[in-house]
């Protein structure tokens, strides 16, 4: 047994996390930054963090990425780590030329009290950012929320930097991606494009983290979302904002700063969050919806009513990240699956009030936790108690999977095991296929690999 | 077509490409990995800036205190609770991440596969964390029964004023179980291996002696500095039992805390990993008069060398007997394979930038395939790494290294092993050496470029001018050097792959190489229609 000390036994923590189903603020930070155009994200702290977060995001898209630190001393971490920003910034600009340095705290320098605003200013006074080109700060404790947390705040810090009203009307329409994968983002572009919305998708990390193998390597290369392009935000008609949990700031910011109003909508996973999705853009950019939408939609509910047999009634346990479990969870029930066990390490009310209200006609007694202490730790102990048919989640679930026999299909962040979520999106109706696809085959492999030889059988 | 340098006749002299590096970095920056580079002459004893800070700024590979002191020396233990004390980044990040293998029997404890934190909220931050990680402790005693906890401390736990240790020796007495703590600080040191001595120390302190097993068997040795990364240190474990070696304890690789307990009543003491572990092998010594060999076990004739060794140590002729047995029959297999891959990748070049040994064992492994390493360099050793360990009283001691607690170790007067210090006297006067760690720069080649920390702007520049055929780093180098069309080696994860060590490795390593070196697949990387011309003509149907 791989984990051989979990036992069906709960008991109440109040200070212990246990194979945490959440990280921390800067990797969301960094992620986020890695989607505008020419940037390098830079972790102010001590150089662990920095590695550990390029790790954790090379190993789960096995592509470059790049990203300084303040390496801080134990020194810096008495006095204040502001000279070694200063220093930072300048060797950052001399030697990596980036066009924007996105600067994210640490928990070591939020402890210390570092005010990232007030050394970029000074950064600025001294000369050391060359002209044309940013700093852009955001403050991410990791004692606060979780990476999605961090993810927000470094959309919010991009626009509030650059994203400018200049009173003159610009038919587009800003659309806030939420922590999605590279081929999601290409997704979401293809879906505006038939839709024929002008829009501004950010951070768009397509062409960064997916990039061609050539034979030659670029630093800052072709994707992300241009400067010009985030100032010009200000400008947008609206702002479709997906996820509460990484979006909402950022337009609330928008909305504040360039007067652009928002929609808050889900992250467009399965039919009906697609569907507000879709909706959401049409109302937006003041467009119908093409055919071609319809036709997706209806391929998507073809295949559904085609295999509803083996989706019916299985139970799923799954984990990860608020603004993706929330239409999961829906999209689940929409196929008469049960969703009976839901773990979030990231914080929020909202979670559970959410979760409820789709939860409760079809599976009230479904066991939903997040926050402080709900953990993959928890989860697993529920299904020692009753187990369930599949699992959705990020790669740890593996150790779960096979302690217990259960097929398992990975979504989320990190998938450091398999490849495809780069390519293949889980967003928009087409998306929703790709989960389908991935969900039939694990079931099915299980059936095909269990049955007695007897009923084992050719058509499925 | 990438165009090669003729090394035939020796490397180039990368002087100007070293200029070229430097003149990019702002001056002081310049000043500073000046003396962090260093055009190689074997015959000469130079000296290179390392274990010095990372420029802020710099796109480093190297990681932190923490990472090194939980993550290295003590995440391949499996009978103890890793507690981490901070926010939940550092203990998610560490979790499973480095591939140490591990073999517990049936129902015996092996916490490796949970990462168990304390999760810092804000308030812990504002009022203290010492409550919460004292409820921690109980809640994990309570629901796992473990016979032993470690606490790990992250970088805002020393600035807000928490006292692990302090914690530690309150709850060890509460549940009459071994509890220890680590000031292990990310930013306590330069590197990683600021942890290594961190953790180096709190076994020793809290662990090693603890157990006063009597013998198992005529010949018992530890293993010091071998990580059991993709099974190594099952490779060397088969070998030893073959030979009828006992190997009391593997620090850390396949470990237990229980076996470090009774590690002091060791004959031997072999080191692999000479930064990572050195501390406790000295200190055993200290206490215990056990002594300590420098030992590799990367690469087929660094394996028979050791073992050898390791014989001659013992002074005994059926042993003696028995690792020539093996030798002969290993090498005969091992022979087999390279005979067939050492033509198809002689003289390719090959450049390692990882870890504090690796770095240099590995050059092994190349050299018996005919490959050429032509430049190398560590992401966190110290001078003696490069320079051999005569430079250590040399050793400018900073204001990091005055961090770490020096442990004041005293002799063991019960335990101390005087007929050892006698047998190491006399293998001393018949040429044997102990703790005769060389270093790197003197095995490697006149003109091979030895850098410390390389960044990843120097990365670029090596690549660009010397065109190698494979570069070994870690898993944030692989992607950016694989781009270039260069394939690259993990030598931290091996990529998952493995294992490399002792005889079975060598020949695992072999094939890696064939398979990375030999194969097309680069050449498919230009579409065809990338060298023709271009097709002009115009868009209808029959033209
Ligand atoms: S916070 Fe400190 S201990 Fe944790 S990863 Fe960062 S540098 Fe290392
Ligand atoms: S110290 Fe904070 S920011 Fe750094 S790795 Fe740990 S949790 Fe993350």
């Amino acid at each position: 047994m791989l984990l051989r000390h979990t036992t069906k036994e709960v008991k109440e923590r109040k200070a212990l996390t246990v194979n945490p189903a959440k990280t921390c603020q800067p990797v969301g930070a960094m992620y986020a930054a890695l989607g505008v155009h020419g940037c390098l994200p830079h972790s102010h702290g001590s150089q662990g963090c920095c590695s550990y977060h390029r790790s954790a995001l090379t190993r789960h898209y096995k592509e470059p990425v790049m990203a300084a630190t303040s390496s801080f001393t134990e020194g810096s971490s008495v006095f204040g780590g502001q000279a070694n920003l200063l220093q930072a910034i300048d060797n950052m600009f001399t030697i990596y030329e980036p066009e924007i340095v996105a600067v994210h705290s640490t928990c070591l320098s939020e402890t210390i009290g570092d005010d990232l605003g007030q050394i970029v200013a000074k950064a600025k006074d001294d000369g050391k950012i060359p002209e044309g080109k940013h700093v852009v700060q955001a403050s991410t404790p990791s004692y606060v929320g979780s990476h999605v947390t961090g993810y927000a705040n470094m959309l919010e810090a991009f626009v509030k930097y650059f994203a400018f009203n200049t009173n003159e009307k610009v038919r587009q329409v800003n659309l806030l991606s939420g922590w999605v994968e590279p081929s999601d983002m290409r997704e979401i572009k293809r879906i505006a494009e038939i839709m024929k919305v002008q829009n501004i998708l950010l951070p768009d990390t397509s062409d960064v983290v997916d990039t061609p193998m050539t034979g030659k390597y670029e630093m800052y290369p072709k994707g992300g979302t241009t400067v010009k392009e985030i100032v010009s935000m200000g400008n947008s008609m609206s702002t479709i904002a997906m996820g509460e949990w990484c979006s909402k700031k950022a337009a609330i910011m928008l909305d504040n700063k360039c007067k652009v109003p928002f929609t808050m909508t889900d992250v467009a996973i399965g039919i009906k969050a697609s569907d507000r999705f879709i909706q959401a853009l049409s109302t937006a950019g003041k467009v119908s919806i093409p055919e071609a939408i319809s036709e997706e939609r209806g391929r998507l509910l073809d295949m559904v009513t085609d295999m509803h047999q083996y989706l019916y009634g299985k139970r799923v346990a799954l984990w990860g990240d608020p603004d993706t479990l929330i239409p999961l969870t829906e999209f689940l029930l929409d196929l008469d699956m049960k969703p009976v066990y839901i773990v979030s390490g990231t914080p929020g009310k909202r979670f559970e009030k959410r979760m409820s209200e789709i939860l409760c006609n079809k599976l009230p007694e479904a066991k939903v936790k997040n926050g402080p202490q709900a953990d993959m730790f928890l989860m697993h102990q529920w299904i020692k108690e009753e187990s369930v048919d599949l699992l959705i989640g990020n790669t740890y679930g593996k150790y779960i999977a096979r302690d217990e026999g259960v097929p398992f299909v990975r979504m989320g962040f990190p998938i450091i095991d398999r490849v495809g979520h780069s390519y293949f999106p889980t967003v928009g109706y087409q998306g929703a296929i790709r989960i389908l696809e991935k969900m039939l085959g694990a079931i099915m492999d299980k059936i095909d690999a269990t049955t007695p030889e007897e009923s084992f059988e050719l058509v499925m | 077509m990438v165009i090669k340098k003729d090394y035939t006749n020796g490397l180039p002299d990368p002087s100007e490409l070293k200029n070229e590096i430097l003149a990019k970095y702002p001056r002081k920056v310049a000043k500073k990995r000046a003396k962090a580079m260093v055009v190689n002459d074997p015959e000469e004893q130079q000296e290179i800036a390392a274990n010095i800070r990372t420029i802020p700024g710099i796109i480093t590979q190297r990681g932190c205190t923490y990472a090194g002191c939980k993550g290295v020396v003590l995440g391949p233990t499996r009978d103890i609770i890793n507690l981490v004390h901070g926010p939940i980044g550092c203990s998610f990040y560490a979790w499973l991440t480095r591939r140490n293998q591990t073999r517990p029997t049936e129902g015996e404890e092996n916490f490796m596969t949970y990462a168990f934190s304390t999760d810092m909220q804000d308030e812990n931050i504002v009022f203290g964390g010492e409550e919460k990680l004292k409820e921690a402790i109980r809640e994990a005693f309570d629901m796992f029964k473990p016979k032993s906890i470690g606490i790990f401390s992250t970088c805002p736990v020393g600035l807000i004023g928490d006292d692990v240790h302090a914690v530690a020796r309150e709850m060890k007495a509460e549940l009459g179980i071994n509890i220890f703590g680590f000031s292990c600080e990310g930013y306590r040191g330069v590197s990683q291996s600021a942890g290594h001595h961190i953790a180096n120390n709190g076994i020793f302190k809290h662990v090693v002696g603890n157990d006063n097993r009597e013998r198992t068997g005529k010949f018992q040795v530890n293993l010091m500095g071998e990580y059991n990364i993709g099974g190594d240190a099952f490779e060397i474990e088969r070998i030893f039992e073959e030979i009828g070696v006992t190997l009391l304890s593997t620090y850390s690789g396949n470990s237990t805390v229980e076996s470090f307990a009774y590690s002091h009543t060791a004959d031997l003491n072999m080191v692999m990993c000479h930064r990572s572990i050195n501390y406790i092998a000295e200190m055993m010594e200290e206490k215990y008069g056990i002594p300590w060999v420098k030992v590799n076990f990367i690469g087929a004739e660094s394996t028979a060398k050791s073992l050898r060794k390791l014989a001659d140590y013992f002074g005994d002729k059926e042993l003696s007997a028995k690792v020539e047995e093996v030798i002969k029959r290993e090498y005969a297999k091992v022979k087999a394979v390279a005979d067939v891959i050492r033509p198809k990748v002689e003289g390719k070049l090959a450049m390692m930038f990882v870890g504090g040994s690796r770095a240099h064992h590995y050059q092994d492994l190349f050299n018996e395939l005919g490959m050429k390493t032509v430049s190398a360099g560590y992401e966190f050793a110290h001078r003696d790494d490069y320079e051999g360990r005569e430079v250590i009283p040399d050793i400018k001691i900073d204001a990091d290294t005055r961090n770490i607690e020096d442990l004041v170790v005293e002799k063991d007067e019960t335990h101390y092993r005087e007929d050892l210090v006698k047998k190491k006297a006399e293998l001393e006067k018949t040429g044997y050496t102990f703790k005769d760690y060389q270093g790197m720069m003197p095995e490697m080649k006149k003109n091979s470029l030895v850098i410390d920390d390389v960044n990843h702007w120097e990365t670029e520049k090596l690549i660009e001018f010397y065109k190698p055929d494979v570069f070994c780093a870690g898993i944030k180098e692989k992607y950016v050097v694989q781009k270039y069309g260069v394939p690259l080696k993990q030598l931290h994860s091996y990529d998952y792959g493995g294992p490399y060590a002792a005889f079975g490795g060598a020949i695992n390593f072999y094939k890696e190489m064939e398979r990375m070196l030999a194969t097309d697949i680069w050449k498919l990387v230009d579409a065809p229609w990338k060298h023709e011309p271009e097709i002009v003509g115009c868009v209808t149907a029959d033209a």
